[in-house]
């Protein structure tokens, strides 16, 4: 497979596209650009990241409304909107959807769409399993919800789903089993998605970009891949067991036979503690990109903010049982885990001062994706430093469960990460569909979420400290939380406000940019530094008509700027002279192919069987194995696509054959 | 027909070794892809294997059970010296299929055909070994619900097993190839990294075997 990405990186002449094909593969080759078609069946890296962004933010609007349903049940004292059952459940969904179904398949937008641009390369090293990995995790979000209407109800064992409450005995319905079996897919194509960029960024770098010239970005990116590639596996076993207990009677948390309730809780925050530097670090990666390019300046201490990255990246790894100070793991545990909780918050702050070394004394504008980056800073500081709070052990049993953790990880979250991926939004939006997002609206955006945002979750910290149970579907008005539920209350319809507005800005930035003719806002319309921004907007299919050079850090930038006699920045050439014309036309894709899809869609099928009837997974196993084979004889790019140049067409087929094989095995492997 | 193939092969061999330079590590993106993935899976099986340590030692000091036929059926049931001969067959695929890749690289098909099918028939011995084991197993009352410690060995071992069955079913489909002439000297690499996957869950079943059967 492998070898037909590289082959497209050249530029061999070659019969042009869309020449009417004998298919190999038992299904037809498809050939639509455009269409439905061309989006299911798409191995264009550029069209999975708007696929994982699209419906990262639908699963945004149902993991939305199902918080709005939480802040409206406890906006009075005795609330009745939900059964305590339900709101079980409400939460659970809530939690799971935000963390798996839009956080982490918003970052993999971003990583797919960008990181193939920032490193100066055609695709992702496995264009198939890229969209493998799409289709795999939107298959496990959709089924993972369809437990509301087959399951009996949604999950309700709360996010990380502890034993025993995750037992038949405890949790009767299917919810848990759907939580299970749904994070079972969408993880294995997290994993996939994690092998496939490492490869991309180690393997794929134009030349002269070396490690050290890389956008902090792309670093971020590859730290996260690293992170999921190591800490996935863990999760996979936990689902299996909580799996193989619920559907299969086995006995890993069956406390009657002395089963150890904690094995779940360690094997879920070895997974989890890293889990919270993949939803992160990503964020960081966005608007370290951002704030250099407003504030115009490089990045301050280039090496200090990878190396921090990459310090968290190892540190993540010794932090889990802070999750479990009030578990009861012995005191030289806690002291253990307290301290290093302590140090890792140490690279943390070295990014969030080198993010503000970086605007000191710089030309900052303003607009939409400064001032969410801006949010970002400052929201996540708070957020760092009510965590650094749980790293004092006495302190945090006091916490434990209660509002004021509720606050402290959606300061992290929200305000860190959710805010970041919405600069990212604003700031990239014209290069993946060629017009700008309105600024205005976007600040009203911006300052609504800001102070709704506030508005919710700063009230939980005080919440938190008088002692109000986190998860607790109700209270007393004797117990004087009222006030403060209602001003969070009040602050989520805010953000409910503020998310309308940015739907709406999505949609009448594109109507008053087609009224207006649709202009082209240009290959650089932020005077940007990095490499995506030398090729037109939006992207051409091919990325690069010519793979580019590169000479130093920020290359682009140092392309149109020069320093004079006194180190100032001026223009040595127009953006217009130093970007790509996008008109390369005889460039060799990756062909695209219907056997992701199909691959994909077998898993949920075979979820059902596990756990309603075995025999529904027949159908189900019959087509994975056809998509798998299918797949493997299916040659990555059509071997006439070689035609005129003898060499390649000769021993193209063979070797993609050959090479094809390689690749299904990966994720067959993990998914048996 | 074979001569053209062969011709093309010289031909490609000599891209491909061009290829292998374009990448910026030099190792080419399914070998990398299947080291990563490997590395993965390190810690699936050492998540597992920690499951199994704990649940051994636990169901030693549940109280009530201790001295109770069940525990004694955890761990007692172990033919050790038929595992042996087991394992020691798992082990010898890994060299059946180091020389079924070196005949690839030769371009001998008739050799590597005869030692990837070796290797396919260790794997099943081996397979069949572990069916036999788990069949004696639930004989003697020992079955995957029935304690912790069940439930985790069966667990830990059946994981390596479905991983030596997607081995097999991969060489098989190698074998396959090879017989329709697709599976030439310029391939080697494909069945290279096939080979990497077949090593690794042998490797990991050095570690089951001393953890799960060997250590009291």
């Amino acid at each position: 497979m492998a070898l037909v990405e590289r082959e497209t990186l050249a530029l061999p002449s070659g019969a042009s596209p869309g020449v009417a094909i004998e298919p190999l593969g038992v299904l037809a080759r498809p050939h639509t650009k455009t269409g439905w078609r061309s989006w299911v069946s798409t191995v264009d890296h550029k069209k999975i990241g708007i696929m994982y962004g699209a419906a990262a933010l639908m699963f945004f609007i149902v993991g939305g409304l199902e918080a709005m349903l939480i802040r409206i049940q406890l906006a009075q004292p005795n609330g009745t909107v939900l059964s305590a059952d339900v709101y079980n459940q409400v939460y659970t969904m809530h939690g799971v959807t935000m963390v798996f179904l839009v956080i982490m398949p918003m970052a993999a937008a971003f990583a797919n769409y960008l990181l193939p641009l920032q490193i100066g390369a055609r695709d992702v090293a496995f264009p198939r399993l890229n969209a493998l990995s799409f289709w795999m995790f939107l298959g496990g979000g959709l089924f993972f919800n369809t437990a509301w209407f087959v399951g009996g109800g949604g999950a309700d064992c709360g996010w990380f789903c502890y034993a025993p409450n995750s037992g038949v005995v405890f949790s009767p319905t299917h919810g848990v089993d759907f939580y299970a079996v749904g994070l079972q897919i969408a993880g294995a194509a997290s994993l996939i998605g994690a092998v496939n960029l490492i490869v991309t960024v180690l393997n794929m770098r134009a030349p002269g970009m070396t490690l050290f010239r890389m956008p902090v970005f792309t670093w971020m990116q590859l730290v996260v891949q690293f992170l999921l590639l190591f800490s996935l596996p863990v999760i996979t076993v936990a689902l299996f067991l909580l799996t193989f207990d619920r559907s299969f009677g086995a006995n890993f948390f069956n406390i009657s036979q002395g089963a150890d309730p904690l094995l779940w809780q360690h094997l879920f925050w070895i997974f989890g503690h890293p889990e919270v530097y993949i939803l992160i670090l990503p964020s960081f990666g966005i608007v370290s990109e951002i704030i250099p390019t407003m504030s115009r300046k490089p990045i301050y201490g280039y090496p200090f903010m990878v190396f921090s990255g990459i310090a968290i990246g190892f540190m993540g790894w010794g932090v889990w049982a802070h999750h479990m100070f009030a578990s009861g793991i012995g005191p030289i545990s806690v002291a253990a885990f307290s301290l290093s909780t302590m140090f890792i918050a140490v690279p943390t702050g070295v990014k969030i001062l080198n993010w503000m070394a970086t605007m000191w004394g710089g030309k900052i504008t303003f607009n939409t994706p400064m001032l969410f980056s801006a949010g970002l800073v400052a929201m996540f500081t708070i957020g760092g430093l009510s965590g650094v709070t749980h790293s004092v052990a006495p302190a945090d049993t006091q916490q434990t469960d209660t509002y004021y953790i509720v606050a402290h990880f959606h300061y992290v979250l929200f305000g860190g990460a959710l805010l970041g991926l919405f600069a990212g939004m604003y700031f990239w939006w014209p290069k993946a569909f060629g017009l700008m997002l309105n600024d205005r609206l976007g600040k009203v955006h911006f300052w609504l979420m800001l102070v709704g945002f506030n508005l919710t979750f700063g009230p939980m910290h005080i919440l938190g400290l008088q002692g109000m149970s986190r998860r607790i579907q109700t209270y007393q008005p004797s117990d004087g939380f009222t006030f403060w539920n209602r001003v969070a209350t009040f602050g989520v319809f805010w953000i409910a406000t503020g998310m309308l507005v940015f739907l709406y800005n999505i949609y009448s930035s594109w109507s008053s940019w087609k009224k207006a003719g649709r202009p082209n806002p240009g290959a650089d319309p932020w005077d940007a530094r990095s490499l995506e921004w030398s090729i037109p907007s939006p992207t051409p299919e091919h990325n690069f008509d010519v793979v580019p050079e590169i000479h130093a850090q920020d290359d682009f930038w140092h392309r149109k700027y020069g320093e004079d006699e006194k180190g100032r920045a001026v223009r040595i050439a127009a953006t217009e002279d130093v970007v790509q014309k996008g008109d390369a036309t005889d460039v060799h894709l990756p062909s695209p192919s219907f056997y992701p899809l199909i691959l994909a869609s077998a898993l949920p099928i075979i979820g059902y069987g596990v756990i309603f009837n075995r025999l529904i997974a027949i159908p189900g196993a019959v087509l994975f194995l056809f998509g798998l084979y299918g797949w493997a004889f299916e040659p990555a790019t059509e071997p006439d696509d070689h035609a005129g140049d003898g060499g390649h067409g000769a021993h193209g087929g063979g070797d993609h054959d050959g090479a094809a094989l390689a690749a299904p095995s990966t994720e067959e492997a993990h998914v048996g | 027909m074979a001569e053209t193939l062969t011709a093309s092969a010289e031909g490609g061999h000599a891209a491909h070794d061009d290829h292998g330079h374009e990448t910026n590590t030099g190792i080419t993106n399914e070998k990398l892809g299947m080291w990563l993935f490997l590395g993965s899976e390190c810690l699936l099986f050492g998540g597992l294997i920690s499951t199994f340590l704990l649940y051994k030692k636990k169901l030693d000091t549940f109280p009530g059970f201790e001295n109770t036929t069940i525990v004694r059926l955890g761990r007692n049931v172990y033919d050790i010296p038929f595992t042996s001969v087991s394992s020691f067959v798992l082990l010898m695929s890994s060299l059946t299929m180091v020389l079924a890749v070196s005949a690839l690289t030769r371009d001998d098909q008739r050799r590597m055909r005869t030692w990837l099918l070796a290797t396919v028939f260790l794997g099943a011995t081996f397979l069949a070994g572990q069916v036999y084991e788990f069949t004696a197993f639930v004989k003697e009352g020992l079955g995957f619900t029935t304690n912790i410690f069940s439930s985790a060995f069966y667990t830990l071992t059946g994981f390596h097993g479905a991983h030596v069955l997607i081995g097999i079913i991969i060489l098989m489909t190698m074998f396959a190839r090879s017989l329709q002439g697709k599976l030439r000297a310029r391939n080697a690499e494909t069945l290279e990294i096939a080979g990497l996957y077949w090593h690794f869950v042998d490797v990991v079943w050095v570690v089951i075997f001393v953890v799960v059967y060997l250590i009291k």
